[in-house]
């Protein structure tokens, strides 16, 4: 699988727009930068700087509908922190960054505050378990072998996009609780994968 | 040279062929470091031909072969192949497959290699015309569907058993949701290391096998096992070994069915193994040293661009409770083109073969494989795309 590196805000914005999502309408603390705001001007236009941010073993849990998530590594070639700030995809309106914590003795998924930061020259893991980003609503069933488009906005509002591959895996059982937390792993989990 | 030994039922038979050796592989390879290609850990996955079947044959291997689902045609057929294709070249190069939830196993990958090949069926269901068919019906085959057919076939061959068990692991589960299994097959040769690279093994009749192979690296390896645009063909036999009956035959009838010495593996007319074998060379009685019904004459195949390449593993499985072996030989058999190469040979033995009495094919399928791929490609895209 490839990744696509733009940091160019020009690129990635034109992805974007092909979904009719926005990554405003993702209502978290994590996500408060607005893809869609990034002026669309040419999908051609190079990007301006070098590929800073990248990812690496990008994937996708398969599922019919509704929620699974994306994982891989993070890797900032740069001299300066990145922080990713927002996620959007074609498949759902709702892509939020999240991170699991222990609550109470209870792994528990939460919106991330601030985001993801990739320290400069260094990357940041997504896993099952750990911080990944979340597909709350996927619109359509992410297949195996399924070639899925992600877009990361960037603090200082760039983007970064790249395909994560749909693999099949037990594992990452995201289940949504109403009003509360989302809930990793336990004998209450549906597989929604 | 010329031989090719084919076999089925030669397959057993390993000694059969004579000259390979003499066609290329130089004496010191024979002599060489016995740690050969097993130092060298990582075999490239990218290339214009796809790995595992050039490569000196690996100490372990499965081959598991699968049948479509219904529902799976040729988009879910390119999705596939892009799944298993991304599982093989992390993991035949050490590293952790997407979503392995073993990935500590990925390393060392013990020359790891990771086949794919394309069944009859698999055509059918994407709706291309297949460039095989199934072998026709030889008398001698007793042939049971628990190890016949397919649509999908991987072969997956690596130094290490733990390292194919994971593979192995990995490749059915991102095969499932477009596949069930149909049959699995494991096999072994000798262990790395235990004897130097490129000399011929034996198999479980206690017979060199492999005499008569091509040379990877030798226009005459080119010319019998790969196509113009990289592709080839394997057939896979599941040829059972009658130990009982062949434990009751003595040396020289063993020798005799043969045609060659068990011990050094040279034809019954020479002195060495890769002596080639003189088929007119007559005995004391008037007769042939080497029987017109022996398996090496039977296998002969003088044309070199007629020959195959036998990658054979040794099965060894339950025993029975009156102590009585289930062995024998996974056949593989890579040659550019099936009807042309193995079918004449196969019908050779078929028909009048000593050996034959105590080899029994009971499994039986063939498949297309694909050529290589690229970095961002994956195997079977020119078929499927």
């Amino acid at each position: 699988m490839s990744s696509r590196l733009a940091l160019s805000v020009f690129a990635v914005a034109a992805i974007v727009a092909v979904s009719s999502c926005g990554a405003q309408e993702t209502p978290t603390a994590a996500a408060p930068a607005s893809a869609a705001a990034a002026p669309v001007t040419s999908a051609a236009a190079p990007a301006p700087t070098g590929p800073a941010l990248s990812i690496t073993d990008p994937w996708v849990k398969t599922v019919k509908k509704g929620m699974t998530a994306a994982f891989g590594t993070l890797v900032n070639d740069s001299g300066s922190d990145i922080t990713v700030v927002s996620g959007a995809s074609p498949l759902s309106p709702m892509i939020e960054l999240h991170e699991v914590v222990d609550k109470d003795g209870k792994m528990v998924m939460q919106p991330k505050q601030g985001g993801f930061v990739i320290p400069a020259g260094g990357s940041h893991e997504l896993k099952p378990g750990g911080d990944h980003i979340m597909i709350m609503d996927a619109q359509k069933a992410v297949e195996p072998g399924a070639e899925i488009e992600f877009t990361l906005t960037l603090k200082d509002g760039g983007t970064f996009t790249f395909t994560a591959l749909g693999k099949d895996f037990a594992g990452a059982k995201e289940d949504y609780q109403p009003g509360g937390d989302m809930n990793m792993g336990g004998e209450t989990d549906a597989d929604n994968g | 040279m010329a031989e090719g030994r084919l076999t089925r039922r030669g397959l057993l038979a390993g000694g059969v062929a004579a000259g390979v050796t003499a066609l290329g592989r130089p004496a010191s390879a024979a002599a060489g470091d016995a740690t050969g290609e097993a130092g060298e850990p990582v075999v490239p996955f990218h290339g214009p031909r796809q790995a595992g079947i050039a490569t000196e044959p690996q100490a372990h291997a499965v081959f598991v072969a699968f049948d479509l689902r219904e529902d799976t045609g040729r988009e879910g057929l390119g999705r596939m192949m892009r799944v298993l294709t991304d599982d093989a070249r992390r993991l035949t190069q050490g590293r952790p497959a997407l979503a392995d939830t073993e990935p500590e196993l990925a390393s060392p990958p013990a020359r790891l290699t990771v086949t794919f090949g394309f069944g009859p069926g698999l055509y059918a269901k994407a709706k291309i015309r297949s460039p095989i068919k199934p072998l026709p019906a030889f008398t001698i085959d007793k042939l049971e569907k628990r190890w016949s057919g397919g649509d999908l076939l991987v072969q997956i061959c690596a130094d290490d058993p733990l390292t194919v068990a994971h593979t192995l692991r990995m490749i059915v589960k991102d095969a499932r949701s477009f596949a069930t299994v149909r049959w699995t097959q494991r096999g072994f040769r000798r262990a790395a290391g235990t004897q130097p690279a490129g000399q011929t093994q034996r198999n479980v009749m206690g017979q060199l096998d492999g005499t008569a192979n091509p040379v990877p690296g030798t226009p005459a390896f080119d010319l019998a096992v790969w196509r113009p645009d990289g592709a080839t063909t394997l057939v896979v036999r599941r040829i059972k070994a009658e130990m009982e009956t062949w434990d009751a035959a003595d040396v020289v009838a063993k020798e005799f069915t043969i045609g060659r010495r068990l011990s050094t593996g040279a034809p019954l007319t020479g002195a060495r193994e890769q002596d080639p074998p003189d088929f007119d060379a007559p005995g004391p009685n008037g007769f042939p040293i080497i029987s017109e019904y022996a398996h090496i004459r039977r296998a002969h195949v003088g044309d070199p661009s007629l020959r195959i390449l036998r990658r054979v593993y040794n099965y060894d499985e339950g025993i029975t409770r009156q102590g009585h072996a289930d062995s024998g030989l996974v056949f593989a058999s890579y040659q550019a083109d099936i009807q042309r190469q193995f079918v004449p040979i196969q019908r050779q033995l078929a028909e009048a073969d000593l050996l034959n009495e105590w080899t029994t094919p009971i499994g039986s399928a063939v498949f297309a494989i694909p050529k290589g791929c690229g970095p961002e490609g994956w195997i079977g895209q020119e078929v499927l795309s």
